[in-house]
């Protein structure tokens, strides 16, 4: 009997990559923007990303235990999921605001939702979204030690002018992570030498960005001005580290692509048109929404079906 | 049509029981949803669309089971909605004149109580088949049902998102309000929490080997537009398992097709 041949279902090539290395990655390459964000805004800060990420993961462990689940805290999609929801708050939130974030991120847009790879939306963007919209007054005060409370875009659409170096180097106000493009960028390449993340969907949302600034953006092709839009805001982080959340993004290459171009499109209207500044989150957790008709209508053919009949 | 239902043919007792719990017209039959999203943001307002709408049920019901034998089958939809309508006219003017703070507040609501489809409903599968009396309790127990799902559903919504309920205000100074939940995502989020509720405690109702199955009435309902959610949740837990082999035997037939 012991010779008998084992089948057994697909894949039958495995990889080493879990759940577990691949969000560790991306912890790694969050730290650069985290640990400016310290430098930037001061030691206070830390309290605030330590508390917001460990309610994220107090969150699904209690969950998980409530629900006699099995516990998967191990493989640290909570720790990210509550970095990245802390570098999105601005540097003068109490830190109740990064409790209840951390615990709307995964227990209603995460754990209600079957847990991890069932959630329909990002839960960082979903629960940054829900505190944009009950506590506007916090969530929109940027006022900090080392900035004037204007944030760099603001100004921008009031019609100042910007310091693009101070913007690149990450020398202004805003949230806690997405200040500094440099790091964030350095944080992507990381992510990209680890074959974590392709360029598929940072690239094609930040080109049809672009596209979108210079025709509708009313200057032309003003170098200055484009490249203020690109490094302010959270178009950057939300770029390489939240459109390109596996759960939330297209599965197929084509979807990819749709994809990261209605986000550069969304981001544009919403920048350019909308009542605020800025509009990164809520582009892509619209862009998370329409992921699956993206899926269906992008769908490759399956090898040997349609095409010329010979 | 059928002339009787045995099923639903009761008494007054048991007709309020089966409107305000066992086919709560909200959190069990998922009826009536516009009104129950958007005017719940305090409990006064819930609790006052719940009231008008139960006034309304409660006499359209009794006048459209009076006139049941009269009005021919092809004509009955019209028929009904006259009836509700004139009715809507009433409490409309009524609320004008007496309480012109909910009149203000429930705006284009009360007009829409026409519309509403747990008075149409219950008009088509209750009254049209039913004496006066039970009917009028129908609509009363539904009535009923309905402003309580209604207010608890705003009185939620007016704790975390104003810090107060029914106007007066109890949370501690320090409380920053949700104001999330006064506004329109609020609702889902409230109605979802308690629909999720209300079927736990089915769920553990039927492991205790109670007969819950009737509780949950969305599947054998005569409403066509409350089947499916009601089915889909209802043998959500069984059919997980029977799907599998079916998705395994799926597989099996497209590979034979492939050779």
């Amino acid at each position: 009997m012991s010779d008998l041949m084992k089948v057994s279902s697909n894949p039958h090539i495995r990889s080493r990559a879990t759940t577990g290395s691949i969000m560790g990655a991306v912890v790694l390459a969050l730290l650069p923007a985290t640990f400016f964000g310290v430098y930037h805004f001061g030691l206070r800060v830390l309290t605030l990303i330590l508390v917001t990420v460990a309610s994220a993961v107090l969150t699904e462990y209690i969950y998980e235990l409530l629900m006699k689940k099995k516990i998967t805290v191990n493989d640290l999609s909570a720790t990210v999921t509550g970095l990245l929801l802390a570098l999105n708050l601005p540097p003068a939130a109490p830190l109740w605001i990064g409790v209840v974030g951390g615990v709307f991120a995964i227990l209603v847009v995460k754990m209600l939702f079957g847990g991890l790879g069932q959630n329909f939306m990002n839960p960082a963007l979903g629960a940054r979204c829900f505190l944009m919209i009950s506590f506007a007054s916090i969530m929109t005060n940027f006022e900090c030690d080392a900035c004037s409370g204007v944030t760099p875009l603001a100004a921008l659409k009031a019609g100042e002018s910007v310091n693009v170096m101070d913007m690149i180097i990450g020398n202004t106000g805003g949230t806690i992570g997405e200040t500094s493009m440099i790091a964030i960028v350095a944080g992507a390449c990381i992510l990209i030498l680890l074959d974590v993340i392709d360029l598929r969907i940072p690239g094609s949302y930040i080109v049809s960005f672009v596209v979108f600034i210079v025709l509708f953006g009313g200057r032309g092709f003003d170098s200055a001005y484009i490249s203020a839009q690109l490094a302010g805001g959270g178009l950057m982080l939300g770029a390489f580290f939240m459109a390109t959340d596996y759960v939330t993004r297209p599965i197929t290459k084509r979807g990819q692509y749709v994809f990261g171009i209605f986000l550069g499109i969304l981001t544009g209207i919403f920048r350019l048109f909308g009542p605020g500044a800025e509009g990164v989150s809520y582009a892509i957790i619209i862009g998370n929404l329409l992921v699956p008709l993206i899926e269906k209508v992008t769908l490759p053919k399956a090898f040997g079906k349609g095409g010329e009949r010979a | 049509m059928g002339k009787q239902d045995t099923e639903h043919t009761g008494n007054a007792g048991e007709r309020l029981y089966n409107g305000i719990i066992k086919e709560n017209p909200t959190l069990v039959l998922m009826l009536g949803m516009c009104p129950t999203l958007a005017v719940t943001t305090s409990a006064v307002n819930g609790l006052g669309m719940g009231l008008t709408t139960m006034v309304v049920l409660a006499l359209s019901n009794a006048i459209i089971s009076l006139l049941r034998n009269i009005i021919p089958d092809k004509v009955r939809i019209p028929a009904f909605i006259v009836i509700i309508a004139s009715f809507v006219t009433v409490a409309e003017m009524v609320l004008q004149a007496y309480l012109p703070f909910l009149y203000q507040a429930l705006g284009i609501y009360i007009p829409l109580i026409v519309v509403n489809c747990i008075i149409l409903g219950r008009a088509e599968s209750y009254a049209s088949k039913n004496p006066v009396i039970p009917s009028l309790f129908d609509g009363i127990g539904m009535g009923l049902g309905f402003s309580a799902a209604l207010t608890m559903i705003g009185a939620v919504r007016e704790i975390l998102g104003a810090g107060e309920v029914f106007g007066i205000h109890f949370m501690p100074a320090a409380y920053v309000p949700f104001s999330i939940f006064v506004l329109a995502p609020g609702a889902f989020f409230v109605l979802a929490v308690l629909t999720a509720i209300q079927n736990k405690v089915k769920i553990n109702g039927e492991k205790k080997g109670r007969d819950m199955s009737r509780i949950q009435s969305g599947c054998n309902s005569d409403c066509a537009s409350c089947g499916d959610g009601g089915c889909a949740r209802r043998f959500y837990g069984g059919s997980e398992k029977e799907i599998a082999p079916g998705k395994n035997g799926g597989a099996q037939h497209t590979e034979g097709e492939v050779k």
